[in-house]
């Protein structure tokens, strides 16, 4: 198999650039380890949208996080993601932190960042009721919001698929070869040749870019632990509320998420194992403790779920995009911690730039730039559903109760292009399984579905691939 | 739009129990909205015994008990929609369902019962650390995979929490074939009834281990493990005390909650207690014509129980139609001294049955009185050898005594030292 | 004499019954019990202890892939393992009926195994 492109790695980043690069005429090739895109970092962050105040001046992290805000809005809206701009405060509780908050103002004003304000006590209050009384004012940042990133993703890769790009799940490279006029790379699916690499391995890249001889990239695996709560304490902030940040990261933040769920944390901790995505008591209690200090009436017993996410820090404290100093051919895209999400749509236009300068890409005029809007049957009025079930009688049936998903959007999000292989691919498609029994009734039903479609025995089904098997052997 | 007289929503065994009762006393058009595919709710999956002992004198199965009211149900003129999903109660009693052959379905009902059933609390409430691979499922998940589905979903399993749903998956497991390595109970004392702890544990060898629970999981795409440690009394993990158990699956059975999304939407009152509606003695809700039984209204242990109650709210129903009213004004009940709730909380003085105050309480007690009182009266007092959380219990109130009472009293069910 | 606690498990209630027991290991009173149920059940238990068996038998061209069963009447507690044993052999087809005999005196204990539901 012979690609203009191989972009490694199906996270946000990877995705979008696979997106960006679909434009042209290359033939482009997007390959993910795991059953499922966004399965690294991607799926397990604050989903936040940043200002852009917060990276020091002059760094790529500064100018494409001010840029990848500002595209976020039309980005979803084209590929129909749910994003809101639901600004951010930076909570400062004492004159010392007030200090700070004006240096982000500043340094946002140098780093371009548009609508930035400071606001007194009061302002904050009346902005954010639960916020607590101890707080002395913020930055509020008008333009900072909040998206799905994982269905930011999915909706990436199916658009990228739509446009020819051809998409590889569980297709790990473990070895590149270089040649004078490209790679080839080993992979559990056997080879495939390109002209060029884009790596854009999360957490794996530095890994990706040791398979030619480039050891340049110094990444630091930082886990971050979150915690998920019910819709029901979604009241308790509406902008995302952020304390003054330290050396590790941004602090804890309260935001709500655009399912109306409200999340608290993360942690920061650095960690050996790159794949050690386990929760801790203490991680959890911590991201507790610092996220009350916010908002006092945090309630634990709106709990829904905990997880962690894996935070790719570079040593350089920078995005790092550029090729390789061993291969012109290959451009390192690693390092892209926060604001990575919310610069990812920059850097997809950085890189597409970048690729496209060393190819003489044309753009091709049959480019589909967005893609249908996913039904969902949650959402619509009477006489919507009432149409829909007339064309479908799979929109009639209810599979999740929690979230009121039907069967017919099961079956969407396991035949679209790069659809849902695995039951966490249909809950993170259609939020089958997300909401208050976590997927105690409807689990079993979306193993059935995926067998069915899929032709698997139910014993094969996994929770996300890999040996994540639900079940076992029939019982006679 | 269609119309009924009452549309039950949930076809378990309280629904059942409910359109019965209602058609018996009179009631023409009846409306029965079940999600499943067939009628019998969580029943169709207790494939146990021990069910009727009480109602119909037999040691029956889920199914077989459940399968008593079907048949009976199928031969009135009760109408039944099966894999049909309720999505709404509207303040004036519109119900909005759909399923895939009727497409969008709204009934104005002059009566509705809430007949929901409960779900089971997930992992996420528990906050356990560690991974999260597969294996890791509620009992009642396991209890479908195994007992409607006919696949095993694990082979040597650690269940966490002693609630009979656990206990009950934890005998069928192992004469599945599967190890049961132990069933981890937070608290000093079994959620779950003694007998299913000497028949489903005992008679296996199976450890119940008391004041421990499951602190962190391990392995990244299917369950390797669990450790578990003991806890203080105030349920926090005691260090020292972590012990790693190998297993390939984690079943919870911490607990269930009454699904009243729907409830909600129809605007009743909830106890914040049982979680479900508050309800006057026929299981009628804060809203009128809206009456609730089951487990929607409260976590039972025995089915006979969910029967008894939601005859109640079916014979209630039946009176609002006709358009009978209560009279002679409300008493209230309360618990107190370790009885966290009473059932019915609400009470017409001048009702026409004898009345069973169902509770619980918080803790095991051994050989206390049990008293029910308004102000300095003692209505009932009676000497209770032992009362666990795991079990309902009740008193009866006769009419008599409750015409007696003046308007606005305040019930308390107590406990104190014998 | 000597006395035996057991959990009655008749029914749910679950009584706390105790057992009197002569030197010859015969039962000489039970008390404790609210029915005669919890009686037999305890005299039972100290002699011969029995149980209900309750599983499942796979069904062929039915609506589900197995029907539950349980034995008729209890059977041996030590027997539990060895029946199950045999009702993993079975094979039914559809259509089953509540009550249908599946496998009639397993393992020679005069117990039938039948269905509990319809399939």
């Amino acid at each position: 198999m012979n690609y203009d492109v191989a972009v490694v790695g199906a996270g946000v980043v990877g995705a979008l650039i696979a997106r960006e690069l679909s434009r042209t005429d290359l033939r482009v090739a997007l390959l993910e380890k795991c059953n499922d895109v966004a399965m690294g970092t991607t799926k397990a962050n604050s989903a936040i949208v940043h200002g852009g105040f917060d990276a020091a001046n002059g760094t790529l992290k500064a100018k494409l996080n001010v840029r990848g805000t500002e595209l976020m809005p039309q980005l979803c809206g084209l590929l129909h993601v749910p994003y809101r701009n639901n600004g951010s405060l930076v909570l400062a509780f004492s004159d010392e932190e007030m200090q700070h908050v004006h240096a982000l103002y500043e340094r946002g004003l140098k780093n371009g960042v548009p609508k930035l304000s400071i606001l007194d006590k009061d302002a904050v209050l009346a902005l954010e009721p639960h916020v607590s009384g101890e707080v002395v004012g913020a930055l509020l940042s008008e333009t900072a919001g909040i998206v799905c990133p994982y269905e930011l993703t999915i909706a990436a890769t199916e658009n990228a698929v739509t446009n020819g790009v051809e998409f590889f799940r569980n297709c790990a490279v473990t070895a590149i070869q270089k040649h004078a006029d490209g790679f080839t790379l080993e992979t559990t699916r056997g080879e495939i040749s390109a002209s060029y690499v884009v790596n854009a391995a999360g957490i794996h890249s530095d890994d990706i870019a040791r398979m030619i001889g480039d050891d340049s990239i110094s990444l630091v695996a930082r886990k971050g632990e979150y915690y998920l709560l019910d819709k029901a304490y979604g009241y308790l902030a509406d902008h995302t509320i952020f304390q003054c940040p330290n050396k590790m990261g941004k602090g804890v933040l309260v935001t709500p998420t655009v399912d109306g769920n409200l999340l608290i944390g993360p942690s920061a901790l650095d960690v050996e194992d790159k794949e050690d995505v386990d929760t801790t008591a203490q991680g959890l209690q911590f991201v507790v403790e610092k996220a009350k200090r916010s908002v006092p009436d945090l309630n634990l017993r709106g709990a829904i779920t905990s997880f962690a996410g894996m935070r790719a820090h570079s040593t350089t404290d920078d995005f790092i995009i550029g090729f390789s100093e061993k291969s012109d051919r290959f451009l390192n895209v690693a390092g892209i911690e926060s604001p990575g999400l919310s610069a990812a749509p920059a850097i997809a236009k950085m890189v597409y730039g970048m690729v496209c300068e060393k190819t003489n890409a044309a753009e091709r005029a049959d480019f589909v730039p967005g893609r249908e809007a996913p039904v969902r049957f949650r959402n619509m009025t009477k006489s919507e559903r009432e149409a829909l079930i007339a064309k479908n009688k799979a929109y009639g049936r209810v599979i999740c109760r929690c979230e009121t998903i039907t069967e017919g959007e099961i079956l969407d999000a396991i035949h679209a292009p790069a659809g849902a292989r695995d039951v966490d691919g249909v809950k993170r498609r259609t939020r089958a399984g997300m909401g208050r029994c976590q997927g105690g009734f409807c689990g079993s039903k979306v193993v059935e579905i995926l067998s069915r479609e899929l032709h698997l025995p139910m014993n094969e089904v996994t929770k996300f691939g890999g040996d994540s098997k639900i079940l076992f052997g029939k019982t006679k | 739009m269609l119309q009924y007289d009452l549309v039950v929503v949930g076809g378990g065994p309280a629904g059942m129990a409910a359109a019965l009762q209602a058609h018996e006393d009179g009631v023409e058009k009846i409306l029965v909205l079940e999600r499943a595919d067939t009628l019998g709710g969580i029943l169709e999956q207790c494939i146990h015994t021990g069910f009727g002992l009480h109602y119909f004198g037999e040691e029956l199965s889920g199914p077989e008990y459940a399968a008593r009211f079907s048949d009976a149900l199928y031969k009135t003129n009760i109408d039944v929609k099966v894999d049909t999903m309720v999505l709404d109660i509207s303040a004036e009693n519109v119900v909005t369902a759909v399923n895939n052959f009727d497409g969008i379905l709204t009934v104005q009902a002059k009566a509705v019962v809430l007949a929901m059933g409960c779900r089971e609390r997930p992992r996420g409430a528990l906050s356990i650390a560690g991974s999260r691979p597969s294996g890791i499922m509620t009992a009642g998940t396991a209890q479908k995979y195994v007992n409607i589905d006919g696949y095993m979903p694990g082979k040597t399993v650690v269940i966490l929490g002693s609630g009979d749903i656990g206990l009950i998956m934890a005998r069928r497991m192992t004469l599945e074939g599967a190890k049961v390595k132990a069933v981890c109970e937070l608290m000093p004392y079994s959620g779950g009834l003694t007998r299913n702890i000497v028949q489903c544990l005992e008679d296996f060898g199976i450890p119940l281990r008391l004041s421990c629970t499951v602190i962190q999981t391990h392995g990244k795409e299917r369950l390797e493990g669990v450790t578990v440690a003991n806890v203080d009394e105030h349920s926090q993990p005691i260090p020292g005390t972590e012990e790693y158990i190998p297993c390939d699956t984690l079943m919870l059975s911490v607990g269930l909650i009454p699904e009243n999304e729907l409830s909600k939407s129809a605007g009743v009152t909830l106890d914040p207690v049982t979680n479900g509606p508050v309800v006057d003695e026929y299981r009628e809700t804060s809203k009128k014509g809206v009456f609730a039984c089951g487990n929607v209204l409260q976590v039972h242990d025995l089915v006979d129980y969910v029967t008894e109650e939601s005859k109640l709210a079916g014979a209630g129903a039946a009176k609002f139609i006709r358009n009978e009213k209560p009279a002679g004004g409300l008493v209230s009940t309360a618990g107190a001294n370790g009885v966290r709730y009473v059932v019915p909380q609400r009470i017409n003085r001048q009702t026409d049955r004898d009345v069973k105050l169902y509770f619980r309480v918080g803790k095991v007690m051994e050989s206390v009185m049990l008293s029910v009182s308004c102000g300095d009266e003692t209505l009932i007092s009676r000497k209770k050898r032992k009362m666990a959380p795991g079990e309902m219990e009740y008193v009866t109130l006769k009419a008599s005594d409750l015409a007696k009472l003046p308007e606005g009293a305040k019930l308390v069910v107590s406990t104190r030292e014998a | 004499m000597k006395t035996k606690d057991l959990i009655c498990v008749s029914c749910p209630i679950g009584c706390a019954v105790t057992v009197t027991l002569n030197d010859n290991g015969e039962v000489v009173s039970v008390t404790g019990n609210t029915c005669k149920r919890g009686d037999s059940y305890a005299r039972q238990e100290c002699t011969h202890p029995e149980r209900m068996l309750t599983s499942t038998v796979k069904v062929s061209g039915g609506r589900l892939p197995v029907v539950p069963v349980k034995s008729a009447k209890p059977v041996p507690k030590e027997l539990l393992l060895s029946c199950m044993k045999e009702i993993n052999k079975v094979q039914v087809q559809a259509p089953v009926h509540i009550g249908d005999v599946v496998l009639s005196n397993i393992l020679n204990t005069g117990v039938d195994i039948v269905a509990t539901n319809n399939a």
